[in-house]
């Protein structure tokens, strides 16, 4: 089916930027209402959209749009085309509607910034190249929308740049996106060489005939580029930097949407994994690692920005660790996906909420107590809380101890290792995120009299309480006779046979659930019983310093990729200079140097040059007599 | 009259006519130079219009006999590379006049002659990229040094005689070999029926495989010194560093194509069978290049030295896209030498006016700019962003061609030249964080933003970026047939995919 | 007579001029031995005439001397300006030309 309105989609938000850029001061007074309307119609028009597509039987639902030939040389035909289809409407929904309430927060939230107009002018940007990424129908259309969220990303970390550690976060976001997307760029390449198409559905279609090997080398290279934009095991240094960016950007980019652009790319490329078992083995490895990494993070950061930065790695790892389990699992990583969009952006809110009453302090030890002076923020972060831990009913219930029990069910070594590996991160979860809650909320005051926390506004707190519903209810929702998985199937293929269940849905929430009792506790017994300092206490163990320090990520970048990177450029500036220019000035130093020793020949002496005349003379007459004798 | 030649004369006219004026009147020579410039790039647009984009042999041609005796010609025409690459130099040459307004104030000579110079450097360019005949593509190969070597010498900053001189010794250099080699085929030719410089007619000559090697190394050289590939490349940052912005548009942007357009149209197309052979070299030769130049540039402190490499890195991209013998590599490459001289401009024009304004091209002096210029901080923003092929702009359109259009036929060389947009990543983000973010430093608190004139100058390069990034199809139209010809012409054919998708099923 | 003594003869009178040119450092001396080996040039070139029958060599040896003539006339004036600015005619004197 062909679709007219898709653009708008795209054009909306992508007009609300460039009218807000080139207006430049001009709009500083409508350029938030204007940027907030063009999200909210945006969405008008996804949920118009879904409302069209819901109408349609199951084989009808994907609707496209092509708009002009993009580039053509030879076989290589590239549309800009769009398209639409059960897997992406679920992001275009989730896109622009908790962009829209993230837009509305800002308001307030940025209402003392100079520049906030600038603010909602990325904000506009990001949403449309996020659907740009979404949208597009081929692996180069989704490539221009994955580095426009990344340059959007770039320019919202950096928002405060004129702080030097901020503009250096930005940057740092950056190049490691680059890095990925080198993978990206990688991957479309080899889809090229193997089967001269670089579309969604040629792929799809030709997949089958390609070789392993070459689906294999696709297949990592894609999954190089998830890690990169989903901040996944070893590309994820960037995203605890990433929260220097305004609280509402950790919200939607670094938690609710751009991050997890990788579990869509790999959901997408399902065709891909399916016949490449090791690349999506690989896939699934990188998703356990991450969510345990994230996790462990997460224990150890007072940062409350940091330690939901933390979270969000280790959330998306789950997903991740879904979409490597195949067909079995896409539809739950997307279900943790959206699930996570809800509560992970409203906790985030929350965090922003909770630092806009206490002067922009970020460290949870100078918290402490604040329910009572914060109600609403309270109630909704915990209702997030609840989610994202995993307490029936809130969603992440349902999302999470899928993926746990697909994963136990994928066989063999494989299935325990991974199964057991998710069981372990979603109590580390429960743990971190009970601290979080207890050193926030609850406990005894720890903060200066400088403060005065206080209740945000109506703006503010409006949007989280629509997040904190969305948190409790739609895991219950999308798993509702299997909605979400039965929408999503004509997309990522459906249940396999059943294979022999190792362990049975309820056995999974039930362990899911002792050990995230457990989780609690030790998380009450060590904050909320005992006394909790103002500064981090400095003799602990040496794991927990290790934990400080982001498991010694960017010490290992630093020593394996900078410090060598800048030796290499130190060594090569030196051997330009002194090896190949040198050379270079060697010819012209040489051609002084001759100059200067047959210069000395030149006496001056009138009579001396007569002599070597002479001399010349007599040598060429003794010549010709030798030659011709 | 033919079309080029009006094109080439038109400057050569203002020129003259600018002579005349006082020099005193330095206002006026610069409206003439910006109304002749405008009045060519007009003149170049229609011709572009009227281009017949079915065809693949030269168009607009006019041949005229010019030194019977050796059987010399002046013969131009354009095929769809040549077209492009005379819209890129008929394009930025009102630019660079009007954002380097004041560039030529502070010259040896007076603004007067700065201008002429200019204008004679256009003619040349339309000249070199026309040429049919190998004798006039030679003429205008050697001409242009002069006026380039007196606007370095004349108008430049710092140590500008230096970089002059080095500049010129090194293009003679190139040029004395490729003359060897031109006045070996032009002997050949005598051997082979009648003394001829005619490209066509040379491209059809016999030839064993060393005399083809050694011929082809003669026009190589040259040309890789021109288009800087590595290791000849020190000649560009010295002189990009001494000269003007607006001389460096001109050098690196239009000047240094004529060195990967000569490979297109020279090395390709006479010595085929010696470009094969040469291939694995010149690959190798581009693909240190692309991250040889990335490198250096990210450890550049100067800004005028760091886009010079940059340059490196990029002008790498097109070698490895000519020489990987794809139509996608082929055309890749072309469109690249378009974006590159826009993308280029953008940096040394910005990049220029920053320094007037501060006084200084170490990027270490700027700091915060963002603050204090948004405008122009921006503006550099925004070409840094082309630089590093975003997608979305036109660089990544011919990055990407050219990626693809070599991992088809040389994988490994396109997997390491991927590095270089890591790399692009760091030598771009690192300057735009010294220059425009963090506090600002002290010495940039009272600069001015971009006045009107700036602006107008920079909108139309921002517009082509933005325009060819998400419809490149205008240029592609007119490159495409040109670079499947010259890759039939050599023997080749694009590398079918693995899987075909029309046999699939 | 053998014309083989004219070219004797003419061998005689440059290598002489050729000594002087070297050996003295009166710049009028020198200039006269300078036209002393032209002179014997003619000498010689006259004698081949003879000797091959044609009038070659003749017309060389009216070359020779306008050009003889020429030089004279320049290399004098050289040499009376420098006798004027320098108050001396030695030619080692006018060593200027060195570095």
């Amino acid at each position: 089916m062909t679709s007219n309105s898709l653009v708008y989609l795209i054009a909306l938000p992508l007009f609300g930027a460039t009218v807000l850029l080139l207006a430049g001061r001009r709009s500083d007074k409508w350029g938030h209402i204007f940027g907030t309307l063009m999200s909210a119609s945006s969405f008008a028009v996804g949920v118009y959209l879904f409302i069209q597509m819901l109408g349609n039987s199951d084989g009808q639902r994907a609707m496209t749009q092509k708009l002009f030939n993009w580039i053509s040389v030879g076989s290589f035909q590239v549309d800009a085309g769009l398209l639409v289809d059960q897997l992406s409407i679920c992001f275009v929904l989730l896109i622009t509607g908790v962009g829209t309430l993230i837009h509305i927060y800002s308001i307030a939230y940025m209402s003392h910034d100079l520049d906030r107009r600038r603010f909602f002018a990325y904000l506009n940007f990001f949403i449309a190249a996020m659907l740009l990424l979404v949208l597009g129908d081929s692996y180069l259309n989704l490539y221009v929308g994955w580095e426009g969220v990344g340059l959007a990303s770039y320019l919202l970390i950096g928002f405060w740049n004129q702080k030097p550690t901020y503009a250096t976060a930005a940057k740092k976001a950056f190049v490691a996106n680059r890095v990925g997307d080198m993978g990206l760029s990688l991957a479309i390449m080899i889809a090229f060489a193997t089967l001269g198409t670089v579309s969604f559905d040629g792929v799809k279609e030709h997949a089958s005939h390609a070789s392993t090997g070459a689906l294999t080398a696709i297949g990592i290279m894609l999954l190089v580029a998830a890690t990169g934009k989903s901040a996944q095991f070893p590309l994820q240094a960037w995203l605890g930097d990433a929260m220097a960016g305004p609280t509402p950007v950790s919200a939607l980019i670094h938690a609710a949407t751009m991050v997890t652009a990788g579990v869509y790319l790999i959901t997408r490329s399902n065709f891909i994994f399916d016949l490449a078992p090791n690349a999506q083995l690989a896939v699934a490895v990188i998703g356990v690692i991450t969510l345990l990494f994230g996790a462990i993070i997460g224990m150890a950061k007072d940062d409350i920005k940091k330690a939901l930065a933390a979270s969000t790695m280790s959330q998306i790892g789950y997903m991740v660790l879904g979409a490597g389990l195949g067909p079995a699992g896409y539809a739950f990583a997307i279900m943790h996906l959206l699930t996570h969009g809800f509560f992970k952006a409203g906790m985030f809110l929350g965090a922003g909420s909770v630092m806009h009453g206490m002067n922009d302090e970020v460290n949870m030890r100078r918290y402490g107590g604040l329910r009572k002076f914060m109600p609403i923020t309270f109630a909704t972060f915990g209702l997030g809380y609840l989610a994202i831990i995993g307490v029936p009913p809130f969603a992440g219930f349902y999302s999470k101890d899928k993926i746990i029990e697909v994963a136990f069910n994928a066989g063999g070594i494989k299935g325990i290792t991974l199964g057991s590996a998710a069981l372990l991160g979603a109590m580390i979860t429960a743990f971190y995120m009970t601290r979080v809650v207890i050193l926030t909320f609850a406990g005894s005051k720890r903060w200066d009299d400088k403060a005065h926390p206080h209740e945000s506004p109506f703006l503010m707190w409006a949007p989280m309480v629509l997040l904190a519903f969305g948190s409790v209810a739609s895991g219950f929702f999308f798993s509702r006779g299997d909605s979400l998985k039965n929408w999503l199937e004509p997309v990522v293929g459906g249940h396999m046979a059943h294979e022999a269940e190792l362990l049975s849905p309820a056995v999974v929430s039930i362990l899911a659930l002792v050990l995230v009792v457990i989780g609690v506790g030790f998380a009450i017994i060590k904050y909320l019983l005992n006394e909790v300092p103002q500064v981090a206490p400095t003799d602990v163990t040496v794991f927990t310093k290790i934990a400080r320090r982001d498991l010694l990520q960017d010490d290992f970048n630093e020593a394996v990729f900078m410090r060598p990177g800048q030796a290499i450029t130190r060594g090569l500036q030196t051997a330009d200079t002194t090896l190949i220019d040198g050379a270079v000035r060697g010819v012209g130093r040489f051609a002084v140097g001759a100059g200067n020793i047959l210069r000395t020949t030149q006496t001056g002496f009138v009579r001396s040059y007569a002599l070597w005349i002479l001399v010349g003379a007599i040598g060429l007459v003794a010549t010709i007599w030798v030659v011709t004798l | 009259m033919n079309m080029l030649t009006s094109l080439m004369l038109l400057p050569l006219i203002g020129a003259l006519l600018i002579s005349a004026i006082p020099t005193t009147k330095s206002l006026l020579a610069k409206q003439m130079t910006l109304l002749t410039t405008i009045l060519v790039a007009v003149g170049v647009i229609v011709m572009t219009l009227r281009f017949d984009r079915g065809k693949t042999d030269l168009q607009f041609v006019e041949t005229h006999s010019w030194i019977p005796t050796f059987g010399i010609n002046y013969s131009v025409g354009v095929d769809g590379i040549a077209l492009v690459l005379i819209l890129l130099s008929a394009l930025l040459a009102p630019i660079v006049v009007l954002s380097g307004w004041n560039e030529s104030n502070g010259g040896r000579w007076s603004a007067k002659t700065f201008y002429i110079l200019v204008l004679v450097l256009e003619t040349m360019i339309i000249g070199v990229f026309s040429a049919n005949d190998l004798f006039l593509f030679y003429v205008f190969f050697e001409a242009m040094l002069i006026p380039v070597y007196f606007l370095i010498g004349g108008y430049g900053t710092g140590q500008r005689n230096a970089a002059a001189v080095k500049f010129l010794i090194y293009s003679l250099f190139g040029g004395l070999l490729m003359l060897a080699s031109i006045i070996g085929l032009y002997v050949l030719s005598g051997e082979q029926g009648a003394h001829t410089f005619n490209i066509n007619a040379l491209s059809q000559l016999q030839m064993s495989s060393t005399t083809q090697n050694l011929l082809f190394l003669g026009f190589f050289i040259a040309f890789a010194i021109k288009a800087p590939l590595w290791p000849l490349h020190t000649w560009l940052p010295d002189a990009a560093q001494s000269a003007t912005p607006g001389t460096s548009v001109l050098l690196l942007g239009i000047l240094d194509k004529v060195g990967t357009f000569g490979m297109i149209r020279y090395c390709l197309t006479l010595f085929p069978e010696a470009s094969k052979t040469f291939t694995p070299m010149i690959l190798v030769l581009a693909v240190i290049s692309i991250i040889y130049g990335a490198f250096l540039a990210i450890g550049q402190k100067d800004l005028k030295r760091l886009i010079a490499f940059t340059s490196i890195s990029h002008f790498g991209f097109i070698t490895m896209g000519i020489f990987a013998m794809t139509s996608q590599g082929h055309s890749g490459a072309t469109l690249y030498m378009f974006n590159h001289g826009f993308s280029t401009a953008a940096l040394f024009i910005v990049g220029g006016w920053m320094m007037s304004r501060r006084g200084s091209s170490k990027i270490s002096d700027f700091g915060g700019l963002q603050r204090v210029t948004p405008v122009m901080a921006w503006t550099f923003f925004f070409a840094g962003m082309s630089s590093l092929a975003l997608p979305g702009l036109s660089s990544f359109v011919s990055e990407f061609l050219v990626l693809v259009g070599t991992y088809t036929r040389y994988p490994v060389a396109a997997i390491i030249g991927t590095f270089g947009i890591v790399l692009a990543a760091l030598y771009i983000l690192i300057p735009i964080q010294r220059s425009l973010h963090g506090p600002t430093m002290p010495g940039n608190e009272a600069l001015s933003d971009l006045n009107v004139r700036e602006k107008i100058a920079i909108a139309p390069v921002i517009a082509v970026i933005i325009g060819l990034g998400f419809y490149p199809s205008p240029l592609l139209n007119i490159i495409n047939p040109a670079s499947t010809h010259t890759i039939t012409q050599a023997g080749f054919t694009d590398p079918l995919a693995q899987i075909d998708p029309k046999a699939g099923k | 007579m053998n014309p083989a003594n004219y070219l004797y003869i003419s061998a005689l009178l440059f290598t002489i001029g050729a000594i002087g040119v070297v050996v003295r450092r009166n710049a009028i001396v020198i200039f006269m031995c300078v036209e002393l080996m032209l002179n014997a040039c003619n000498l010689a070139f006259v004698t081949f005439a003879r000797i091959n029958g044609n009038l070659d060599g003749q017309v060389v040896a009216f070359f020779t001397m306008v050009v003889a003539a020429c030089e004279v006339v320049v290399g004098l004036a050289i040499i009376v300006t420098i006798y004027r600015s320098r108050r001396s005619a030695s030619v080692d004197d006018a060593s200027l030309l060195k570095r």
